[in-house]
């Protein structure tokens, strides 16, 4: 019986949120922070929408990774969701193909206000590598209105955290002018 | 080289590489060699010759019994092309629509001619890999119209589609996938990509070598030492430079820490799409254990840009050689544990177990590779069959699973996680010492090179030319999702709708690596 295994792996396992050595020992105290801040501004989960507008896919490697155990953001009330209608955040990594240009513009304008832009990485940030160029519209801020950036090749889950922190914390935002 | 009957007038490039030029009529004759003799068309790439005098060329990369053959053929500058050969090999169909969108050379008498890479970006008369074609040409002018793409109808009592994409639901890449179906079963699957296409091969025109390998390494970030050693080793290739041993063997071990740490991401996926959270959660608290030790060790949790032209960036002291075997011997003890669980979850089993069946007939016939191709019986693994050093001092053992389900694909990957934990204690134990770099200076006349790596995905190449100047003229990744892309449209026939996340998990296919 598989049931008996996994509960003694899960019993051994323990919680691994917990700090152990002392380089988590500060990560620890540091999502406790983001954890109470959240808590503080929202009062309730904040709902991220993910869109890859053209990244190499190592900035989506680190948001995958913020989804194990060791950064229980679930715990900490950030909540990944499958539509724009539903969240409150974008969390998009760049750089903007022009062949998504179209689909992030709509992805933008389907999600509700008030409404956060997180852009991710350093393709995100500024074109990257890639710039601009006939395929490539660089930096997301030349294509949605932005309101942080997290820099990064690709950013830790961490970083990635204080980004979505940051970006809760500038309060409600006035309707973007397009 | 010999390929059946025939001498084809093949010169030793390299380690288990060939190298030929050849008309047009000889690339379609060695195609159907290479074929009867159990062969694969692994790469094809154009590129424009016409500043060095030339007109446009034709290359494709063959893996024979003998290794990898790449045949070029010179092609006029009016009207390029060249035979079609997709019709001896399927999976070369997109690749050959993506050679015209890019460079407009022709295949002749195609059957599928309709555009891949191109949406809006560019119009159908403008060919960006054309050294004429400006990489800013057409920033900030309006986009050209859409002209729709025609996907195949699939008619019929009952028959409805489900488009999804280009963006997901989940936290993947963007693609758009054109589902027929009939109650919950799936009649036809059709894939559009192209979305994440962002000039990366127009990007390398002018790059010093260095910089170059920076941007290899971002073609498609989570493989990303298998195409920065794949283009490294061609820039060495093309420019005489030999890599120092320590370097070569700290690339291997970086290549299956790579291999590492994407298996464990895939089998926690894998629990998680059959609503086994519990395996996630376990696989990505090793992941992230494994990531953790690699930004403590090399300076980055993925090991980006470690590896440079002519060697290493970063090496390892006794100190990181303890601890990456320790962290590497626990693993592989929890892996154990978890392969257990999964073994004997019933649940797990019966949706793993004959969901997404590529039959190795099949696999053979549409050039199936990689890890999913060793899971239906595709036996190649160039760190077998072909190794570069280190390689050829290690004697790696193959993963090959035949049923070729989304199970044998896990039994693949725990297989090859076992293998190279197991690979990386002893290239930790017996690492040589000596220097971490040679000097790697282009000739100053044009020079080629190419470099063939069997990525965790598969076989990686990284085909370039570099200039008289030192700067890169033209490079060609290839990522082996190209070949698998088209056979996930075939494994997930008669299959569940449902299923088809886990299905699609089970590959793993990079779109940024053939979006380019």
């Amino acid at each position: 019986m598989a049931t008996h295994l996994i509960l003694q792996k899960m019993f051994r396992t323990g919680f691994v949120s917990e700090p152990a050595p002392a380089a988590d020992l500060a990560l620890r105290t540091r999502e406790q922070h983001i954890h109470a801040d959240l808590l503080g501004i929202f009062g309730q989960a904040v709902a991220i929408r993910h869109v890859d507008a053209g990244s190499c896919n190592g900035c989506e490697l680190e948001i995958h990774a913020l989804g194990g155990a060791h950064y229980n953001i679930e715990g900490l009330g950030v909540k990944f969701v499958a539509s724009p209608r539903h969240a409150d955040l974008l969390l998009v990594t760049g750089p903007v193909s022009r062949h998504l240009e179209v689909a992030l513009k709509r992805t933008y304008e389907a999600t509700p206000e008030p409404k956060w832009v997180v852009a991710i990485g350093d393709c995100g940030c500024t074109g990257g590598m890639f710039g601009e160029s006939y395929a490539s519209c660089g930096r997301v801020a030349n294509v949605i209105p932005v309101d942080v950036e997290v820099p990064g090749c690709p950013p830790t889950p961490l970083a990635l955290l204080e980004g979505i922190l940051a970006a809760v914390s500038a309060g409600v935002k006035t309707p973007a002018a397009s | 080289m010999k390929i059946g009957e025939n001498d084809w007038n093949l010169e030793p490039f390299g380690k288990h590489l060939w190298r030929g030029r050849m008309e047009t009529g000889q690339l379609l004759a060695l195609a159907r060699a290479v074929k009867e003799a159990g062969g694969q068309l692994v790469a094809l790439w154009g590129s424009d010759d016409r500043h060095l005098g030339d007109g446009f060329g034709i290359h494709g990369a063959f893996l024979t019994g003998s290794g990898l053959a790449w045949v070029s053929s010179a092609l006029p500058v009016e009207a390029p092309a060249y035979p079609d050969l997709a019709h001896i090999f399927p999976q070369v169909d997109r690749m050959q629509r993506a050679t015209f969108d890019l460079l407009g050379i022709r295949a002749s008498d195609a059957v599928d001619d309709r555009k891949w890479l191109r949406h809006t970006a560019w119009a159908e008369n403008e060919f960006p890999l054309r050294k004429d074609f400006s990489p800013l040409s057409t920033l900030g002018s309006p986009l050209p119209e859409a002209d729709a793409y025609p996907f195949l109808r699939v008619d019929g009592d009952g028959v409805h589609e489900i488009p999804v994409g280009p963006i997901h639901a989940g936290t993947i890449e963007p693609g758009h996938f054109r589902f027929s179906i009939i109650g919950d079963r799936i009649l036809k699957l059709e894939e559009r990509l192209g979305y994440t296409h962002k000039g990366t091969e127009k990007r390398f025109e002018g790059l010093d070598l260095a910089t170059g390998a920076k941007l290899a390494g971002r073609v498609s970030g989570d493989a990303h030492t298998a195409f920065s050693w794949a283009y490294c080793m061609a820039a060495e290739s093309a420019c005489a430079c030999r890599v120092p041993d320590r370097a070569a063997w700290l690339r291997a071990l970086f290549l299956e820490i790579e291999r590492v740490a994407n298996h464990l991401g895939d089998l926690g996926y894998l629990g998680n799409d059959v609503a086994l959270a519990f395996g996630f959660m376990q696989f990505w608290r090793l992941k992230e254990d494994w990531l953790r030790l690699s930004a403590r060790l090399f300076g980055h949790r993925y090991l980006f840009d470690c590896i440079v032209p002519g060697g290493v960036a970063t090496d390892i002291d006794n100190a990181g050689r303890a601890e990456l075997r320790a962290l590497g011997e626990r693993i592989a003890g929890e892996v154990r544990e978890l392969k257990h669980i999964y073994d004997e979850h019933t649940g797990l089993q019966d949706r793993f177990a004959h969901t997404g069946i590529v039959k190795p007939e099949l696999a053979a016939r549409l050039g199936l590779t990689g890890l999913a191709g060793r899971a239906s019986s595709q036996a190649w693994d160039a760190r077998v069959q072909f190794p570069c050093a280190p390689y050829d001092q290690l004697d790696v053992a193959m993963a090959v699973q035949k049923s070729g389900d989304v199970l044998a694909r896990a039994e693949v990957r725990f297989a090859e996680v076992f293998e190279s934990l197991r690979l990386i204690g002893q290239l930790l134990a017996r690492l040589p010492d000596g220097e971490l770099r040679a000097p790697c200076v282009p000739a100053g006349t044009p020079c080629e090179g190419l470099g063939w790596i069997e990525g965790w995905r598969g076989p990686t190449i990284v085909a370039l030319r570099i200039a008289a100047d030192g700067t890169l003229d033209r490079v060609h990744p290839h990522d082996p999702s190209w070949q698998n892309w088209p056979l996930l449209e075939v494994g997930v026939l008669g299959n569940i709708v449902p299923d088809f996340p886990l299905i699609n998990k089970s590959f793993n296919l990079s779109y940024s690596g053939v979006d380019l």
